[in-house]
């Protein structure tokens, strides 16, 4: 029983790292570059909802639509004047450090709006919590809903990569950013569109870590987003499915870390075993080969 | 080579002024340190913010023995080197007092700093045994230890708990440090210990397994040595798994009934050792409160009413030694530290506060438990 | 051929003219007490700063592989080397010949941990490779969050729980205090000291670019199957320049360790954070840029620690005012200004088109 608790604890925590990864390994996969401000998105995204409802006393939808507004929005102009100057630049790193630049700026930011105490951010999630083997394991509402969620923004994203144009047209950049332009690509246009759904992407996320665990700080983003990056690289880096099952792994590591190992080293734990998953799969669980050209 | 970073560094080097500036003697200037950008910066914008305020209160009233106060205050973001950059900056301003840091581990850098030069200094809350080691440094709040220990007598001799569980944060010196204390005291205690499980800095969202753990070793008080943030959410999941023990916090507890858009129905029967109440009906905080929540919003925490108090005993000390800022920075800090010995203190944080020659105050803390959702006095 | 190298030597001779004149203005002028405290409290981590930008440039510049945890290394270096200096304080008093020993034992720490590591990481790739760094520098964090040592008349003693867990006896002495870390280190760093370093990391590097062993690790980063086909050892020269790059974080790390009174381990001084902000002096100084990672850490501390702090004191204005309080704001804007103005293809196009072709020195 103690382990069907831990299991799902696990499986909770997991399923936000996924939806964070999701978005993460989505402007990786297309545009190539990690981008060290998602995690700061995530917590815009969570204050849009936390000011639309409490003191615009809006309902939780429209709260929703409007923060998936805001973070798209941002995650657009972030990549125009911050991203694409430096497309084509001398080393990928110029925009890796860019990114890291943005980060702060959008702490610091936020700091300056909305101050340094906590909020606590009221859930979302309507539901209640679902009780099984006669109330000994409960499975919170925000759990179910993320998963949820994350499986449908899976299927969603696998569809929409697969199945339209746009889609078409991202995989397309992702293999080949010159070949791409050279079939009449707007590659530009594509890049933009990928940080428009991996921002709005980003304010579920946000609104879906804010609700599972009801803490809101300027600095809410950046260690989910690192422990997403993990776990977007765990999943196979570029894998859609890849980022899921990975957040979803690292969770119930993390979890069984702390419990049976000792939970003073959970960190050092999750960062093991990753480094051992690299070790044995270099590419990640998902992950594609990657193919050397001479 | 980069044309930037060679343009830049020419035109930096070239505007580089060198200087000791002069010290006007007709203003106290006391600088402050904390963290005010950073995961710790709600401490050290509540020590600014109550800095500012008890300036601005003293400066109405006449100044200190008729000398207007200025306030400094630097961002540390909670790092030790960092702090002492601070601390240099603002004795290239003049500084002839210090309050500060906030946090434990820049404190006991920068204390290194004050002790060497001979700067006063009072730390509002930097609670860890080093950081007012030197001659020259006092502090305000309680020594971790000091919390520990008092906490685990006061579950004693009330018989709260036969079975104590805690939860603490591993990477962070003042939860181990208050931890390990209360664990030493618990051993003649008449309780036991069942569960120690801690968190780290990195991962401080879900407490699941800290709950479970305390829950199966059948503890009916949970011990937090924690601040209110990760304490809310300690609350809110143990009520989510449906777990009701008693929960006892220390200072760092308070302030989670002020928690924007927190249910403080979760927090009703949480008892805290707190040397500060924001609802306390006297004067004095009622004052400092309303001030607070006017100009920067908000109630203030313990630290804000830590600083507070300590550039009022500053102050006094000040007064008793007859002190003026026309004295040179050593000869104000022998001042202030025999004044600070002689003083008896009445301020946010308790009346009748002495301190003794090691930096060391002695006050009461109160015992509160949350009942309606305000604090009630126990007992 | 003979020009070449002329020009190489001259290139050198330039990168360890500046750090010398710098030495050369600032010193007497902190001697004499002309230099303000801020600035001169600044002139030790300025070195430090100096000697990681420069050995991480050695990993990602001319291995051409991205480590997210240098830190980590520092971290080793700073940990050993303080907790030598913490045992041996009361037995070697010459704080000279103590700080020797101490930088001797921090950096054979850290590349011993340079080589443990690289093994295994220096197989991956790319970003996978970036990743595994980021977990190592984060493992290393977390094991000296919960290290505890203590030291009593029977020795020494060992817990990863708490300092309780020790069971010191009497007259015992808490060495290493979990997440306080080490307190009350002796300050050996002095200002002579870190130039002396830093120099002394110039030219290890510098040597090493420019050696043979050098030109091969440079063949591996700019084409590692055809590097191989000629019979270079990648992994040997891999592992080499990692080691290399290891030792002198690890060295860093010890005048870090001996400069404040206090040493923890927390994400903003050895976590991700700090190796994030080495990489971001070795990308704006140029990558593979030597020189520039010697001048970017002094110019990024400078604005960050010296001229947003001294904002408040030039006035009364407002603007100022929201200047200091807003120092991190700022540092933000200026940082992704500047990397869009350097390296961005148009700016770079436009730049280029206004001061004239000038041959970009990957040597430097």
């Amino acid at each position: 029983m103690t382990f069907l608790n831990y299991l799902i604890s696990g499986i909770s925590l997991g399923s936000v790292y996924a939806i964070i990864a999701l978005g993460y390994t989505m402007v990786y996969g297309i545009a190539k570059m990690l981008n060290f401000a998602h995690g700061d998105v995530i917590m815009v995204g969570a204050y849009t909802v936390f000011v639309a409802m409490s003191s615009s006393g809006l309902p939780a939808l429209p709260a929703i639509l409007l923060s998936m507004a805001v973070c798209t929005v941002l995650g657009v102009v972030i990549e125009r004047v911050a991203y694409r100057p430096l497309r084509g630049a001398a080393s990928p790193l110029a925009v890796l450090i860019t990114a890291i630049g943005v980060s702060y700026l959008l702490q610091n930011l936020a700091l300056l709006i909305f101050g340094s105490n906590t909020k606590s951010f009221s859930t979302v999630v309507p539901l209640s919590p679902l009780k099984l083997a006669g109330g000994q394991i409960t499975i919170s509402g925000e759990t179910i809903v993320t998963i949820l969620a994350s499986i449908l923004i899976v299927v969603g994203l696998s569809l929409f990569i697969n199945r339209t144009k746009p889609g078409q047209a991202m995989l397309a950049v992702s293999e080949d950013q010159g070949a791409a332009k050279l079939m009449g690509i707007n590659v530009n246009g594509t890049i933009a569109l990928t940080f428009a759904i991996g921002s709005s992407l980003a304010a579920i996320a946000g609104v879906l870590l804010c609700s599972a665990y009801p803490s809101l700080t300027p600095y809410t983003g950046s260690m989910p987003g690192i422990k997403a990056f993990v776990a977007a690289v765990f999943g196979g880096i570029g894998s859609i499915p890849g980022a899921m099952i990975g957040g979803i792994l690292l969770g119930i590591i993390e979890i069984f870390g702390k419990a049976y190992i000792s939970s003073q080293m959970a960190d050092a734990i999750v960062f093991a075993v990753l480094i051992i998953v690299l070790l044995v799969k270099p590419t990640g669980i998902l992950g594609k080969p990657i193919r050397e050209k001479v | 080579m980069n044309k930037f970073a060679k343009i830049a560094s020419c035109v930096l080097a070239g505007t580089m002024v060198l200087s000791t500036s002069a010290f006007a003697a007709d203003t106290w200037k006391v600088g402050g340190i904390g963290p005010t950008t950073g995961g710790a910066a709600v401490y050290g914008q509540a020590v600014a913010n109550a800095m500012q305020i008890a300036a601005d209160e003293i400066n109405e009233a006449g100044g200190i023995n008729g000398y207007q106060v200025e306030i400094n205050f630097q961002d540390d973001e909670h790092d030790a080197e960092k702090a002492v950059n601070a601390y240099n900056t603002l004795k290239d301003w003049g500084m002839q007092i210090l309050e500060g840091t906030v946090t434990s581990t820049p404190c006991i850098a920068v204390a290194a700093e004050t002790l060497n030069d001979n700067m006063f200094q009072i730390t509002p809350s930097g609670s860890a045994q080093e950081c007012a080691a030197g001659a020259n440094a006092f502090r305000v709040c309680f020594t971790d230890p000091a919390q520990g220990t008092m906490s685990a007598l006061y579950i004693g001799e009330h018989g709260l708990a036969e079975k104590v569980a805690i939860i603490y944060n591993s990477s962070d010196v003042y939860s181990t440090g208050i931890y390990e204390t209360f664990v030493t005291e618990a051993e003649s205690q008449g309780f036991e210990v069942v569960s120690v499980e801690a968190f780290t800095e990195d991962s401080k969202t879900d407490f699941s397994v800290q709950l479970q753990k305390a829950k199966e070793a059948g503890a009916d008080l949970v011990f937090l040595p924690i601040y209110y943030t990760e304490a809310s959410l300690i609350l809110t999941q143990a009520a989510a798994m449906e777990y009701a023990p008693t929960f006892f916090g220390v200072d760092g507890m308070d302030g989670i009934l002020d928690v924007e858009g927190f249910d403080t129905t979760l927090a009703e029967g949480v008892m805290l050792l707190t040397p500060f109440v924001a609802s306390a009906e006297d004067e004095l905080t009622q004052n400092f409160v309303s001030k607070f929540e006017e100009l920067y919003g908000g109630i203030p925490n313990q630290f804000a009413a830590d600083a507070y108090d300590g550039l009022y005993a500053i102050k006094a000390a000040a007064e008793a030694s007859d002190l003026n800022p026309d004295m040179s920075i050593s000869d104000i800090c022998e001042g202030l530290k025999a004044g600070m010995t002689s003083i008896t203190f009445d301020g946010l944080t308790g009346a009748g506060c002495t301190w003794d020659e090691n930096g060391e105050p002695t006050k009461d803390p109160k015992a509160m438990v949350i009942e309606n959702g305000v604090y009630a006095p126990m007992e | 051929m003979k020009k070449t190298i002329s020009r190489t030597a001259r290139q050198n001779a330039i990168t360890y003219g500046i750090v010398l004149a710098f030495f050369a203005v600032m010193q007497p002028l902190a001697m004499t007490g002309k230099l303000s405290s801020s600035l001169s409290g600044l002139l030790i981590p300025f070195c430090y700063y100096v000697v990681l930008a420069v050995s991480l440039n050695l990993t990602v510049g001319i291995l051409g592989e991205l480590s997210l945890g240098h830190a980590g290394f520092m971290c080793v270096g700073a940990f050993a080397s303080a907790f030598f200096s913490k045992c041996v304080q009361g037995t070697i008093t010459n704080s000279l010949v103590r700080f020797l020993l101490a930088l001797l034992i921090g950096s054979a720490f850290a590349a011993l941990f340079g080589i443990l590591i690289g093994i295994p990481v220096l197989r991956l790739r790319g970003d996978y490779l970036a990743i595994v760094t980021l977990a190592f520098g984060e493992i290393i964090k977390n094991l000296v969050n919960v290290l505890f040592i203590g030291r009593d008349s029977e020795g020494i003693h060992f817990s990863m729980k708490d300092s309780l867990s020790l069971h010191l006896g009497e007259g015992g002495e808490v060495l290493v205090n979990g997440p306080q870390g080490i307190s009350g280190i002796s300050r050996d760093s002095t200002f002579i000291l870190g130039t002396i370093l830093v120099l002394l990391t110039l030219f290890i590097v510098l040597r090493l670019i420019q050696s043979r062993d050098g030109r091969a690790i440079m063949a591996i980063r700019d084409n590692r199957i055809a590097a191989e086909s000629i019979g270079i050892n990648i992994t040997k020269y891999k592992l080499m320049a990692f080691t290399v790059s290891a030792a002198l974080a690890g060295a860093g790390g010890v005048l870090y360790a001996h400069n404040l009174a206090t040493l923890t381990a927390t994400s903003k001084n050895f976590g991700y954070n700090m190796s994030i902000m080495i990489l971001v002096y070795v990308v704006m100084g140029g990558i593979g840029n030597i020189r520039g990672s010697v001048i970017a850490p002094v110019v990024l501390n400078l604005v960050l620690d010296y001229f947003l702090r001294k904002f408040q004191l030039m006035g009364d204005s407002p603007v100022l005012q929201f200047l200091s309080d807003n120092r991190m704001l700022i540092y933000a804007i200026v940082l992704i200004l500047i990397m869009v103005m350097t390296w961005s293809p148009k700016m770079v196009e436009k730049r280029n088109a206004l001061f004239g072709r000038r041959k970009e020195s990957k040597e430097g």
